[in-house]
């Protein structure tokens, strides 16, 4: 027998992909919890709680989701959170001059977008490893934010605008239907087109990938480039739910979607993880937090609770996960 | 229980004797009741196939196993290995393909690394001794480098150079040796065979893991054939012919002369390199395939032959010449030369050409997506199809699709590589070492699917460092000497010996 033959006796061992067995195991989790704290809170099954837990994710999931692209191809984005508070402070800007939500919004995201397109050319072009182009791009962000803003707070916008963040639509908040909307595109995007498949390949092993004919470079940029959309449309359910923007509103977003993308089974080493699974790791964070609010366990408690989470997750998805040599 | 010992029972006692071992792995069974002994100051050559439990008899010997049973015997007394440790103090050292050595550290500090001699200060190192010390084991092997030199300055045969010498600094008695010449050339080989007869008359042992069957001839004085974990069995290299052994490790017949059926006549021009240099170091390359051709590239390994090839595909810059490629000029990015139908088959299939974590399916369809899916919409289950019928046509052996190619064999996962290229309808294919670290039937598998592939009318230029492989399945070749083409050898010119003279400098 020679170890041809050898390899086709082996047992298959993966009918079902591991990306669903992940996401399988998370949902479980997340159920779980949600049966814990139904048992230990009588408020938390409510409809307004759950809506206020689904509307809290979404805003973590909006960041993590264009992050959870960049980490599949094995790359980090620090600069989320310092790109919402930006987007959203120069888009209210607008919004203020002109009067014209329609044009804040199109600018936040284009904001966004060139903040993402800008860590991307770093990346490609100067082939700055992606954890420092993105760490800079946080301070010079910040920077621009605060001398922009020089200490002042922008406040009240037209209703229609809020109406995005804090409106509902048939009893259930408008940032859970773009939630919907964008777990859909998402999933869709990463899935079932090209430019998904080659993302994967891409962090899977990018040497391989380039010599395989994927053009590495610009896939990037587009990645790169959609992180940073997401983060302008943060920006815009923001600075809608909040009513005000500040220029330090994007310090506590950055770490909390990165636990999300990590939560959700998405490996820093890229190839490895799905939209699908950010959205989960987003409401598990979120039911976590919910529910020691509900328990009122003091939020001194919260960051704590939460790494203990991000270690437990991917500890256990390194242990489930088989690794081929 | 097997006492059966190996074929000799007149001979002195063994330095080393194992009986016995078995070792299991989940659902394989690497080594079942092998039985091997080694005396003092021979080389003794341990063949079989991918797979065959080589590998796995290495890491026995060394302790970075454990036998599930059996028994090791040093010079007749019962002794145990159960870590490296335990090797170690036997003298047992093994020199592996992927050698230890620290890039940034010298020669010296990398031969005593962990045992560096105390200076007078406690704590510190004696660097005036290491060094002293250092040249004298380089001396004794008859190295002749400075000891201060940093081993990232080093070519590989240096580097192996520098590893013998950390194990004979160890007193190794032992020295097991994983295809030592794999990235040697000639010359190179040459001077290892030198050291090993040096060594062999100090009284050390060696095991020599080999493919090549020409080694074995030259160095063996016994051989040991490995087929699926089990001792075929041990034999003198006087006592058989190359084939017998072929078909010891192998279990069945296998022709060792490749297949080919040479066209005619070679079809139109595929590719046109004139004049391309690159800052890789090469230059002055002037290249043509044609439709219908398996052409060569040859030549001594770091002579330029895969920098050629990766100036071709687009994948390092070139800073002058020309690429013509079915007609027009092509310069660019891999995926530009991937889109116009060039294929490159790179010599580290794992790091370079497959996403190991991923599926063979993933794999097999990664070059071809947009071809398969022109609107940009990925459909799983065609891509499956796909995959599906090339498995089959390529008979990749694999349980499914969806199985993680890095599980598979070797010649499964070459497959693989070529395969996703057939996906992507290329015209040609530029293979780097297509065989390296691939068993004999694979192998002749492989070589059948290049000249189906080029008798279709595509083109292959084959990279090889086995120049036996290169005159039986070539039209022609281009030798390489030192990043220029050293001159062209038509398919009546094309042996060994024109090869090796070619590829050589002669000053």
């Amino acid at each position: 027998m020679t170890d041809i033959t050898k390899d086709a006796m082996m047992p298959p061992r993966s009918f079902l992909s591991q990306d669903a067995i992940q996401v399988f195991y998370r949902l479980l989790a997340a159920l779980l919890i949600c049966a814990v704290l139904a048992v230990l809170s009588d408020s938390f099954l409510s409809l307004g709680n759950i809506l206020n837990v689904l509307r809290q994710a979404s805003l973590t999931f909006f960041i993590a989701s264009g992050l959870t692209l960049v980490v599949l191809t094995a790359g980090l984005d620090l600069s989320v959170g310092a790109n919402v508070a930006l987007s959203a402070c120069i888009a209210g800007t607008v919004i203020h001059k002109t009067g014209s939500p329609a044009l804040g919004i199109l600018t936040g995201l284009a904001c966004g977008g060139l903040v993402g397109l800008l860590n991307g050319i770093m990346v490609t072009a100067l082939r700055i490893p992606s954890f420092i182009a993105t760490y800079g791009m946080l301070w010079v962000l910040n920077g621009l934010t605060y001398w922009y803003m020089a200490g002042e707070t922008l406040h009240g916008f037209p209703a229609g605008f809020r109406q995005i963040g804090s409106g509902y639509l048939f009893g259930l908040p408008i940032p859970v239907y773009l939630l919907l909307v964008f777990l859909g595109i998402g999933t869709f995007f990463a899935q079932r087109t090209v430019w998904g498949q080659e993302i994967y390949a891409i962090g899977a092993n990018p040497i391989a990938a380039r010599l395989s004919g994927i053009p590495v470079a610009r896939r990037l940029l587009l990645v790169y480039a959609v992180s940073g959309t997401m983060a302008g449309l943060a920006s815009i359910i923001f600075l809608s739910r909040l009513n005000s923007a500040e220029a330090d509103i994007g310090e506590s977003l950055t770490l909390p979607a990165i636990a999300a993308v990590l939560i959700g089974g998405t490996s820093l080493f890229g190839g490895v993880g799905t939209v699908f699974g950010t959205f989960i790791g987003a409401l598990i964070l979120t039911l976590v937090l919910n529910g020691m609010n509900l328990l009122s366990v003091s939020a001194n408690w919260q960051p704590l609770v939460t790494g203990i989470i991000v270690i437990l997750a991917v500890w256990l998805d390194m242990k489930t996960r088989r690794r081929a040599q | 229980m097997s006492d059966a010992l190996p074929v000799e029972v007149t001979t002195p006692t063994p330095l080393l004797e194992l009986r016995g071992i078995s070792k299991e792995f989940p659902g394989v069974k690497a080594l079942d009741d092998v039985s091997f002994a080694v005396y003092p100051g021979e080389v003794h050559m341990l063949l079989g196939e991918n797979g065959a439990g080589k590998s796995s008899l290495m890491k026995v010997l060394c302790g970075a196993y454990r036998a599930d049973a059996g028994e090791f015997y040093y010079k007749g007394d019962k002794v145990a290995i159960s870590s490296t440790a335990d090797a170690q103090k036997l003298g047992i050292a093994v020199i592996f393909q992927e050698f230890s050595l620290v890039p940034h550290l010298d020669i010296a500090q990398n031969i005593f690394l962990g045992r560096e001699p105390g200076g007078r200060i406690p704590g510190t190192i004696d660097r005036r001794k290491i060094l002293t010390d250092a040249k004298r084991v380089l001396d004794a092997i008859g190295f002749d480098i400075d000891p201060s030199t940093t081993v990232d300055k080093l070519g590989v045969a240096q580097q192996q150079m520098v590893e013998i010498a950390k194990a004979i600094s160890q007193n190794a008695r032992i020295l097991v040796m994983d295809e030592p010449t794999a990235a040697l050339s000639d010359r190179e080989t040459e001077l290892l065979f030198a050291l090993i007869a040096r060594l062999k008359a100090d009284g050390v042992s060696i095991v020599y893991i080999s493919h090549r069957m020409a080694e074995v001839f030259a160095l063996g004085d016994r051989i040991t054939v490995l087929r699926d974990g089990r001792r075929i069995d041990g034999v003198k290299p006087a006592d058989v012919t190359p084939d017998q052994l072929v078909r010891m490790m192998v279990g069945r017949n296998v022709d060792m002369t490749y297949p080919r059926s040479f066209a005619d006549k070679p079809g139109e021009l595929l590719l046109e390199v004139k004049g391309l240099s690159a800052a890789t170091g090469i230059s002055d390359i002037n290249i043509e395939v044609r439709r219908g051709e398996i052409v060569g590239l040859c030549g001594l390994v770091g002579s330029g032959r895969s920098e050629v090839a990766r100036a071709i595909f687009g994948a390092d810059p070139v800073t002058s010449g020309e690429i013509i490629f079915d007609g027009k000029a092509i310069s660019g990015e891999p995926d530009l030369a991937a889109r116009r139908g060039i294929a490159l088959i790179p010599e580290s299939r794992k790091s370079e050409g497959l996403a190991l974590l991923r599926s063979v399916s993933d794999n097999l369809v990664v070059s071809a997506l947009r071809k398969l899916f022109p609107s940009g919409l990925f459909d799983s289950r065609s891509a499956q199809r796909t995959s599906d019928a090339l498995i089959r046509q390529l008979r990749i052996a694999t349980p499914s699709a969806r199985q993680t190619v890095g599980l598979l064999s070797g010649g499964n996962q070459q497959k693989v590589v070529i395969g996703k290229w057939l996906a992507a309808g290329s015209k040609l294919f530029i293979f780097d070492e297509p065989t390296r670290g691939i068993d004999i039937g694979a192998k002749s598998e492989i070589f059948a699917l290049i000249d189906r592939l080029v008798a279709e009318g595509a083109a292959a230029l084959m990279i090889s460092s086995e120049q036996i492989e290169i005159c039986h399945v070539c039209d022609r070749a281009y030798v390489m000497r030192e990043g220029r083409i050293a001159g062209h050898l038509a398919r009546n010119e094309l042996t060994e010996e024109n090869i090796v003279r070619l590829g050589i400098h002669h000053a």
